[in-house]
Order: structure tokens, then sequence, then C-alpha cells
């Protein structure tokens, strides 16, 4: 039921999802954070099964730090996206992890770039995506609006308009977003409403 | 007395020495020479035959320079079999770093990797350690070219220019005071070709004696390892003021 989305723009990938916490009919906790800072340069914004997600990214967040501290450099996006895919492939056959992935990453060989992974080991390289529920509602409002290049101003417009269609159309009310930006600088939070 | 601390590789002597180490290193100090210099268009490697007989059938036309993956290629001295352990160690690692990250390894883990293995064999006790040292050249994008030394401790190092192998301080010693840090390629040949003209044992350069190799751009984004062949040998040769001799010999 989680709604994550995000697009690449001139010089940034930005990330959104729902802070909901369900199960059910009864919603436990409305201030998840969803988008983990991999490192420096990269965010993770997950959905699936609650336990799964933050169970698997916690360890691949380790095992990036485990690479900087033993070899002093950063992984590539590209790098993570297909470490990550390996071990979604590995788990499916030995232990399934439900969780749907889009890590955004800006890296000084391929700038910003964002990738699609699912629980499956399925991994796209995309200009703007997102997973879940969501994604029945506003792939048609990004297929629309999105352009190549746009700005981090205009990414975040385009940003909020899939949230209120989805406020518009999907019949579970999710009463909170967060979005963070990746570009040069790094990761932040942006404030929107 | 003294082989109470020769016949395990674990145990340090009173001085605090481990002589199988010291034996395997000593070792590599008598086998063919090997020179790598690295240059910022590319890396240089050469190395001496010590073997060359007219009835030697050879399975390949070189024996002692490897090309590991795309972007990373060795030369070898010491004990060939070893290296030959070794160099399919390496292989594999990069290939299983490729299939994990899907892009090819950087130089100096694939280097370390190796070099955590031979310092296993200082430590764990009953097996020799490996009698080999590597030149190894590469390339990735955290650090462009690049070269490094290994020995059998597990010791390595990058170097701008550097020798293993017979004469190898003699060797190092011309590196140093020839060596500038804007050399082109082929300079660094040439350079290359001083080193062992001055080193080796016989009074002559020739093409059958030598293995020449450079890693390189061959194409903008495209690293390949070029060995270079007798032709291209000779000539190099030649221009250094070394007279081409294998066919007129011959």
């Amino acid at each position: 039921m989680d709604s994550v989305i995000a697009l690449v723009g001139k010089d940034f990938v930005l990330s959104a999802a729902d802070t909901s916490n369900a199960r059910s009919v009864i919603v436990m906790k409305d201030d998840v954070d969803k988008i983990m800072e991999l490192d420096s340069h990269k965010t993770l914004a997950m959905g699936g099964e609650p336990g799964d997600f933050v169970q698997f990214t916690e360890y691949i967040q380790k095992n990036l730090h485990l690479y900087e501290f033993q070899t002093g450099l950063q992984l590539s996006t590209h790098a993570v996206a297909n470490f990550i895919r390996g071990e979604l492939a590995r788990l499916i056959r030995e232990a399934p992890v439900l969780a749907n992935l889009l890590l955004g990453g800006f890296d000084e060989v391929s700038g910003p770039c964002l990738y699609y992974i699912d629980y499956l080991g399925t991994l796209e390289k995309l200009d703007y995506t997102a997973q879940g529920y969501a994604s029945f509602f506003i792939l048609g409002t990004l297929d629309r609006y999105y352009q190549k290049d746009i700005t981090l101003e205009q990414g975040i417009e385009l940003m909020k308009r899939c949230i209120q269609q989805l406020g518009k159309r999907f019949v579970i009310n999710q009463r909170n977003f967060i979005m963070k930006v990746v570009d040069k600088d790094g990761v932040r939070q942006i404030n929107f409403e | 007395m003294a082989r109470r601390y020769d016949s395990r590789t674990t145990i340090f002597s009173p001085e605090g020495r481990l002589y199988q180490v010291e034996y395997a290193m000593e070792a590599i100090s008598h086998a063919g020479a090997a020179v790598g210099v690295l240059s910022q268009e590319g890396v240089v490697l050469a190395a001496e035959k010590k073997i060359i007989s007219k009835l030697l059938e050879t399975a390949k036309s070189t024996e002692k320079m490897y090309a590991i993956d795309q972007h990373v290629a060795c030369a070898v001295a010491g004990i060939t079999a070893d290296a030959n352990i070794l160099i399919g160690r390496a292989r594999i690692t990069a290939q299983r770093y490729f299939y994990t990250y899907q892009e090819p390894i950087p130089v100096e883990q694939l280097v370390q990797r190796l070099c955590d293995l031979k310092q296993g064999y200082t430590q764990f006790g009953g097996l020799r350690p490996f009698g080999v040292s590597f030149l190894f050249a590469g390339w990735d994008r955290h650090h462009g070219f690049q070269l490094y030394q290994s020995d059998p401790s597990g010791n390595y190092g990058g170097w701008k220019a550097t020798a293993i192998g017979a004469n190898s301080t003699a060797a190092q010693s011309i590196l140093k005071t020839d060596y500038q840090d804007d050399i082109s390629l082929k300079d660094a040949l040439k350079l290359t070709v001083k080193v062992l003209g001055k080193t080796m044992d016989s009074a002559q350069l020739t093409s059958e004696k030598l293995e020449f190799a450079t890693l390189s751009f061959v194409k903008p984004e495209l690293i390949g390892f070029h060995q270079l062949s007798s032709e291209e040998l000779n000539s190099l040769l030649q221009e250094c003021g070394y007279v081409a001799s294998s066919s007129e010999e011959a």
C-alpha cells in the first residue's frame, strides 16, 4: 500500500514516499521515513512488507558502508543497483524479501540516475517511475507532464501533482508524504505544501 | 640449528625473521627481470625470458605477461607454476566482482585480494609461500593508470616505475634517475629498453629474449592490453640503438 515515486531531472533525482505504516484497516504510524540515505549521494525509496524492506535496506546500507571502509571508494549508482538486484535475485530463491525499491543517485561518471528494482530482482534504469498502487494512478500523470531536463522547481511541482492525483483517486487516504532530492551536493529533504 | 626455524613458514626466528618468506624473495631475485613504467597515456610492462631454445615449442608467444581482465594485466617474476595459480585466482576475482556490480574491479582491490591470499601462506602453517612477485598494470575510473608491485610476503605498493627479479636494485636506480612524471608512453617504452639493456646479463638485447606489453586506451573508453610482436619489438630496439638481430642471425 506504500506509494513511492521518483523522477530524474536535469541534475538531480527527486523521490517521494508516503509516511504511513498501516496494517489491515489500522494506521499504526504516520511519520515513517521510507527514503533511506544509502550514502552521501544515494537515496533508496522503499515499499512492500514493512519488516522486510527495513531489514533489507539496512543490510544494503551497511554493506555499502563496509565497502567504503575497506576500499576508501564509493560505489557508483550503477554498481549499487546491480548489487541490490543480485541480492534480491538470490533471496527470491532462498528467503524471499518483499521490498520494492527506487534507487536514486548522483555520481561524477553518470550524473543523476534512477533505478527501478522490485522484489523479484527486476532492474530497470528509468527517468520516472513509481512502485505499488500509486503507479496505477500516477504513471499517466508522469507520462503526460514529465519532460527531460526539468528543473528542481518543476520536478517538485510535478511530484505535488502526482500526490494530489493519489489523494483524488486512491481509496486509501495517505495523509503525509516526504520528498528527498539527491544532487551533486548530496541528499536533502524538501519541504513542500 | 638454523633449520629449526626454516622448516615452518609460520615461525619467527629469534631475530624476528620469517626465513621461508625471505628465501622465496631470494628465489625471485634470481628469476628473469620484469620492469614496469607508468605514464599518463598508459603502462609499459617488460620482462626478460630466461629459457630460450630453438627446440622449445612454446604453447603461446608469451610466458610472463598475462591479461587478467580487460583493464588489468600483469608481469611475473618467479616460479611460473605458482604464478598460474594466483593468476587464475585473480581472473576469477575480477569476474566475480563484475558479476556482482556490473562494473570492472578497481585495480588496487584486485591486487589487495591476491596479496591477502599470499599473506595467508606466511601465517598459516604447513605450506610454502608463493614464490612469485607481480607487476600489475591497470586502469580504473578512480585513479586512472596504475602500477603495483607485490611480493611473496603479501606486501604490495603502487609505483611510478619499478622492477622485480634479477638485478632489480640496479634497474630501480636507473629508473629513479631517468623517470620523469610527464613521460610519454613511447618514452616509457624506450626507458624500459634502456633499463633492461643495462641490467640483463646477456651481452645483446634481442627480441626473442624479451617480452613487451602496453596497457593503454586503444579507443576512447576502451582499454587494451597489447603485447608487442617481434617486428614491433625489433623496431623498438633499433630505435633505441640496439641492432635487431633475430632474423639475420637465424
